[in-house]
């Protein structure tokens, strides 16, 4: 019980630190965003002025810088990111909750995956360390965390698409079938970073006192791995996969590109692109405070993880 | 009287990077049921290690050879698997570093019933229970509470205690203690090294106790084998030992224990020199370098003699001129 409240205090304080990070993002992407040159309504043939002032009247651009500033804080409070600049009728708000669960699942299954293939290789793997199977399964992890997805993608698409022609090669209908290949790609170098990340700190693990003690009381090497060596040797794949989550379901533009879904991260190019204010500002908020939740989160799962934290905190 | 454990030609080298290490050379013992053996040595003697090679602990460079029968069968020929059987139930092992050698994850609670419910079949709830006697049994306060905490609410001293405790829980035939007091602080080790001699009295279980400190050994142990430099140099019982000690390094080491009964004030004996480098053992008697009645014999290493009834010395001093 003294747990909980160590939680519930945990928590509250991480929460109040939030805002000010949030006020410095907002503040750095709403400057930075119009320092870049040109604006939203560049167009290869000029405007006529009037209708360029009718424009930046109806976005209130036209306004002091310090005046837009302060009119955006507004609107985040009542977490309205505005209309995007670019896609007519539509607010931003719209664009992130219909790009959103497409990035999420894909991004989140494909996290999944990482985590489980990971994790499995990594201790396999370290159960065997220094085998031919060590070697191999950590030269292909090698590879895999080397090979950028944008190589990965197309060969996929050429073996199961083209040449096989099971799935498709592009395209997002929210069947499974359109998802195998991106979540495939976004997956494999997930994997291949867990496997090894795993595999080391499941060795440094293993190589513990207390892992001796535990052989000593004749325990089944299962039992010794599974319930003595497996928390403390997650301990730094849960804190890469804060972060890493956050990237993966706020979607990855190279993988959303290459197969066509309409996911968050086409949206954030896009609006960089088109210096689409409203739109780059929501995305990056947006993905801003998905960090710090997820980091939140890992700081969570590190005081369940380990004992010695939640008391430390207090 | 029969033998619980009978130790035979014990070899324990280790691959290092800068070489082989021979270890343990040749070790012979044995242990009577209820008898306390003290095995005493400097650092890198290599009785730790000849205990963790026993239980099949030794780290991943190291490999041994030779017999350990324990009832009879032979612990160093068995499978990992048949080891377990025998391994927390039969023979339980005490650490050096109480502060690193509990799991630091895992509740007490969790740590102790494990062991009773694996070895004993005992359900969660008698695990508990017996675990709550046993913290009782090494005096922790309030058991009932504590069991429930993690390793780093306790001392250093209570963590050693509990790592007797989860010794305990199965009552084994013999309980190995390494160095059970080393870590802590003078005035908890004196406490801890009485609880052991306590608990093994009670429970008539054989020990084997690791330790530097001739000191720690006269009031506990029946039996000192004394080791240097991976090999044994002498045996016989306490008495023998301290009355009469017949090997030079054992005299030292005697030597070497701070008194209160001394009332010249002489400066506290020690040992001239270091323990020899275990990658390049010199030809000869390993002491020979750091023993003050070293003559042209010893440039010969000297074969383990048995002096009299029970007793054993590896030194060619008789012979001296």
């Amino acid at each position: 019980m003294t747990l909980d409240q160590g939680l519930v205090r945990q928590l509250t304080r991480r929460l109040l630190g939030v805002v000010p990070t949030l006020l410095l993002l907002i503040t750095v992407v709403f400057f930075l965003v119009r320092v870049a040159p040109g604006g939203p309504f560049d167009t290869e043939k000029a405007l006529p002025p009037e209708i360029q002032a009718n424009l930046e009247a109806k976005y209130h651009l036209d306004e002091p810088l310090l005046q837009q500033y302060f009119r955006y804080l507004g609107q985040i409070l009542v977490l309205d990111f505005g209309p995007s600049f670019q896609y007519k009728d539509w607010t931003v708000n719209e664009l992130i909750a219909q790009g959103f669960p497409v990035s999420l699942t894909i991004g989140g299954v494909a996290m999944l995956l990482g985590f489980v293939f990971g994790v499995g290789i990594g201790v396999g793997a370290a159960l065997r360390q220094n085998s031919a199977a060590d070697f191999t399964t950590m030269g292909f992890a090698m590879l895999g965390v080397s090979i950028p997805n944008f190589v990965v993608a197309p060969v996929l698409i050429l073996l199961f698409a083209v040449y096989a022609g099971w799935l498709p090669a592009g395209g997002w209908d929210w069947s499974w079938r359109s998802a195998v290949l991106p979540v495939v790609t976004l997956a494999l170098p997930v994997i291949a970073y867990i496997a090894r990340l795993m595999r080391g700190s499941m060795i440094e693990v293993l190589h513990s006192n207390f892992i001796r003690t535990a052989r000593a009381k004749g325990l089944p090497e299962r039992q010794v791995i599974l319930r003595h060596a497996l928390k403390p040797a997650l301990l730094p794949v849960i804190s890469y996969m804060g972060p890493a989550t956050a990237a993966l379901i706020t979607g990855s533009v190279v993988v959303e590109r290459i197969f066509s879904i309409p996911g968050l991260g086409s949206y954030f190019v896009q609006g960089a692109l088109n210096r689409d204010y409203t739109l780059v500002m929501g995305v990056v908020l947006f993905y801003g405070v998905l960090i710090i939740a997820l980091n939140v989160v890992v700081d969570l799962l590190y005081s369940i993880l380990n004992p010695k934290i939640a008391y430390e905190e207090l | 009287m029969s033998v619980l454990l009978e130790v035979n030609g014990l070899d324990v080298r280790f691959e290092t990077p800068e070489g082989e290490v021979h270890a343990v050379r040749g070790l012979n013992f044995s242990l009577q049921p209820g008898e306390t053996l003290a095995i005493v040595g400097e650092s890198g003697s290599g009785k730790s290690q000849a205990m963790l090679a026993i239980l099949g602990l030794l780290a991943e460079n190291g490999a041994a050879t030779g017999q350990a029968r324990f009832k009879g069968e032979d612990l160093m020929a068995m499978t990992p698997q048949e080891l377990n059987r025998h391994r927390g139930r039969d023979i339980a092992m005490i650490f050096q570093d109480p502060m690193t050698s509990l799991n630091p994850y895992l509740s007490i609670e969790r740590q102790m019933i494990e062991v009773a419910m694996h070895h004993q079949g005992l359900g969660r709830r008698e695990a508990r229970t017996h675990a709550i006697e046993m913290l009782r049994a090494v005096r922790i306060p309030d058991p009932e509470t504590r069991i429930r905490q993690y390793p780093h609410e306790f001392s250093g001293g209570m963590r050693q205690r509990i790592m007797i405790a989860i010794g305990l829980l199965c009552e084994p035939d013999v309980l190995i203690a390494d160095e059970p007091t080393t870590a802590l602080d003078v005035t908890v080790q004196s406490q801890l090294a009485a609880l052991v001699d306590e608990v093994v009295a009670r429970s008539n279980m054989a020990a084997i106790l690791i330790t530097h400190d001739l000191g720690v050994v006269a009031g506990m142990s029946d039996r000192v084998l004394v080791m240097y430099a991976g090999e044994v140099v002498e045996y016989g019982t306490v008495e023998q030992i301290y009355a009469q000690p017949l090997h030079p390094y054992t005299r030292g080491l005697i030597d070497s224990v701070p008194r209160l009964d001394r009332e010249d004030h002489e400066a506290l004996h020690a040992i001239p020199g270091n323990p020899p480098n275990m990658l390049a053992l010199p030809p000869g008697c390993s002491f020979r370098e750091r023993c003050a009645h070293a003559f042209e014999a010893c440039a010969e290493a000297p074969e383990l003699s048995e002096p009299g009834e029970g007793r054993l010395k590896r030194c060619h001093l008789e012979k001296a001129p």
